[in-house]
């Protein structure tokens, strides 16, 4: 009798830990922590002290209202950073997909040298987020860096590249384009897939490599792009290192990127109410962004269910 | 033909290299800096051979600040891009388990709320994250750098989802006839084949974490507890001359690491992608 017991027991222990239910919130609990944790409480924290005046260790948060949201519109700096920002993310991220896929396709041939090139072309993604590298940067366009020598050597004037408003952003957005890897890598294996039917049938009908392209790879590809064109507009509006490095703003804010002005607000001027309004700021303005994509996207990404 | 073709397959391969040359200078320049005289580098010429050698500069650079040598912020770096990146192979398997192959109430609420996260600008959180570990009495130290890294990444949980749908799912029934429970499916079948898609998650948090300034930036105090980005850029901060060469030399340190963890695994790089549309 006691035995039955215990074995019945047992099998219900059993049987609950093999349940699905279980099992799913079992392997996903550390998302689910993590979410809660590490992304919901401070993001519910940030969205009360936007609506507070709050310094660290010398204020504590008092409520303010919508001052700090009416202050961020009379910012010029704010408003400045927003432009800079803008230009950023419009310039680089186009360009550096551009890139990306003309790299990947002129990269899809069989051959044992084109997962060599592939990791050339990789590197900069690779050392493009370091300080290290950041720091190359610094050098190469400065005043006397190694890309006024070569302008100089073309006959050309050197340019103060980091001491002219209209130009200092520019060795920025090279440098983003310049890891243009990451994005690449992602477009090849999207490539891979293809059905090599596709080609093959269109060789048959005829169709030269540009045909190819437009009318087999980029419509197969598309789902992708949509991808990687957002995640590389989220990750531009997040740029932070480089210009805090190479530039740290200036020269008078041109290079001011958005995340480089929460970061000063927040840890240089302990103004965390205020930095926390502009966070939240950026939340819908990058939200509106990637929904205007997605709303967009209908009409250009090819969907083979819809077929 | 045949001469045409060679001829066409000629130009494409010295295109492709002499354009990767242009790419990667910018890394071989300042690896050759690393060699060279403070002057050299100041006048901006365009040669990789060093006029002089001048391997000095990775003695003074290794000397560090402070009396803290870059043995110790090697070090730093090492213990937190490791740590986070197990965590980070560890915990988004099992989400993406989860996400992909349980069948759990709440499935989709989560699944919504992990590509939410993809799309989540760190800044927002940054602050108050930062807020809360101080609350907690975390900062500085390590903990801020390394704890999230356990509860899976959502960019890495995405991927790999894509990944595990590749994985015949015929696979898990034929096992579950055999008896085998969730769990021993997850061990024995999911993971041994999840091969590539670990490789491609180990490079790329590897050197995303190895690289990673402003985590450190922010938590980290003590001189002895930098990791190797933040000591590089010091060379940049002292207030007296900028020393070039020994700054270069120490990033070139500071990227061996991260291209000796690429050439191991650089093979499985594409094959551990898998694509099938955001909307998967």
């Amino acid at each position: 009798m006691e035995q039955k017991r215990s074995v019945r027991t047992g099998n219900r222990l059993y049987k609950f830990i093999n349940n699905e239910n279980t099992v799913g919130n079992v392997f996903a609990f550390p998302f689910i922590f993590g979410f809660i944790c590490f992304s919901l409480i401070p993001m519910l924290t940030s969205f009360r002290y936007a609506f507070t005046d709050y310094s660290l260790g010398t204020k504590t948060a008092e409520f303010a209202g919508l001052k700090n949201f009416i202050m961020l519109l009379q910012d010029e700096v704010f408003l400045k950073s927003l432009r800079v920002t803008l230009r950023y993310v419009l310039i680089s991220v186009p360009m550096k997909l551009i890139f990306a896929l003309l790299v990947a396709f002129l990269l899809t041939r069989k051959s044992k040298m084109v997962t060599l090139y592939r990791s050339l072309y990789y590197i900069p993604s690779l050392v493009g987020g370091s300080v290290a590298v950041a720091l190359v940067w610094k050098q190469l366009f400065a005043r006397k860096g190694l890309i006024n020598m070569i302008l100089q050597a073309q006959g050309l004037k050197g340019v103060n590249w980091f001491g002219d408003q209209k130009l200092a952003l520019l060795p920025l957005i090279l440098m983003s384009v310049w890891q243009f890897g990451s994005s690449m890598i992602i477009f090849a294996a999207g490539l891979k897939e293809i059905p090599a039917v596709y080609y093959e049938a269109a060789q048959i009908d005829g169709a030269n490599g540009f045909q190819r392209f437009f009318k087999i790879t980029l419509p197969c590809l598309s789902p992708i792009i949509l991808y990687n064109l957002v995640m590389q507009t989220i990750s531009a509006f997040m740029a932070f290192t480089q210009a805090f490095i190479i530039t740290e703003g200036g020269p008078n804010n041109s290079t001011m990127l958005y995340a480089l002005y929460v970061y000063n607000q927040a840890f240089k001027y302990n103004n965390m109410g205020y930095a926390c309004a502009m966070s939240w700021f950026m939340l819908l303005v990058m939200g509106a962004i990637t929904l205007i994509i997605f709303k967009t996207s209908k009409f250009w990404v090819f969907n083979e269910s819809d077929q | 033909m045949s001469e045409k073709r060679v001829i066409r397959k000629v130009i494409y391969h010295i295109f492709v290299l002499a354009f990767g040359f242009v790419m990667i200078y910018p890394v071989l320049w300042m690896i050759s800096g690393s060699f060279k005289d403070n002057s050299e580098i100041l006048r901006g010429t365009l040669a990789l051979i060093p006029e002089t050698l001048k391997a000095t500069n990775y003695s003074t650079g290794w000397k560090g600040f402070g009396g803290t040598t870059f043995a110790t912020f090697f070090k730093n770096s090492f213990i937190v891009t490791i740590i986070a990146t197990f965590g980070t192979v560890l915990s988004s398997l099992l989400v993406s388990y989860a996400l992909s192959r349980i069948q759990f109430k709440g499935r989709k609420f989560w699944f919504t709320c992990m590509i939410a996260t993809m799309m989540l600008p760190g800044q927002v959180i940054m602050i108050p994250q930062y807020l809360i570990y101080y609350r907690l009495g975390l900062v500085p130290g390590y903990v801020p750098l390394i704890l999230p890294y356990f509860c899976g990444q959502a960019f890495f949980i995405y991927q790999m989802m894509q990944f595990m749908k590749g994985i015949p799912r015929e696979l898990d029934e034929a096992a579950t006839i055999d008896g085998c429970s969730k769990y021993s499916i997850f061990t024995h079948i999911i993971i041994p084949l999840m091969k590539p898609s670990i490789v491609t998650t180990v490079i790329i948090q590897f050197y995303w974490k190895w690289d990673d300034y402003m985590g450190p930036l922010l938590y980290l105090s003590r001189p002895q507890s930098y990791t190797v980005s933040i000591a590089i850029k010091l060379f940049a901060d002292a207030s007296s001359i900028t020393d070039y060469g020994a700054m270069f030399a120490m990033s070139t340190l500071s990227l061996i690491p991260v291209f000796l963890i690429f050439l191991f695994f650089n093979r499985y790089l594409v094959d551990g992608i898998r694509n099938t549309g955001i909307k998967g």
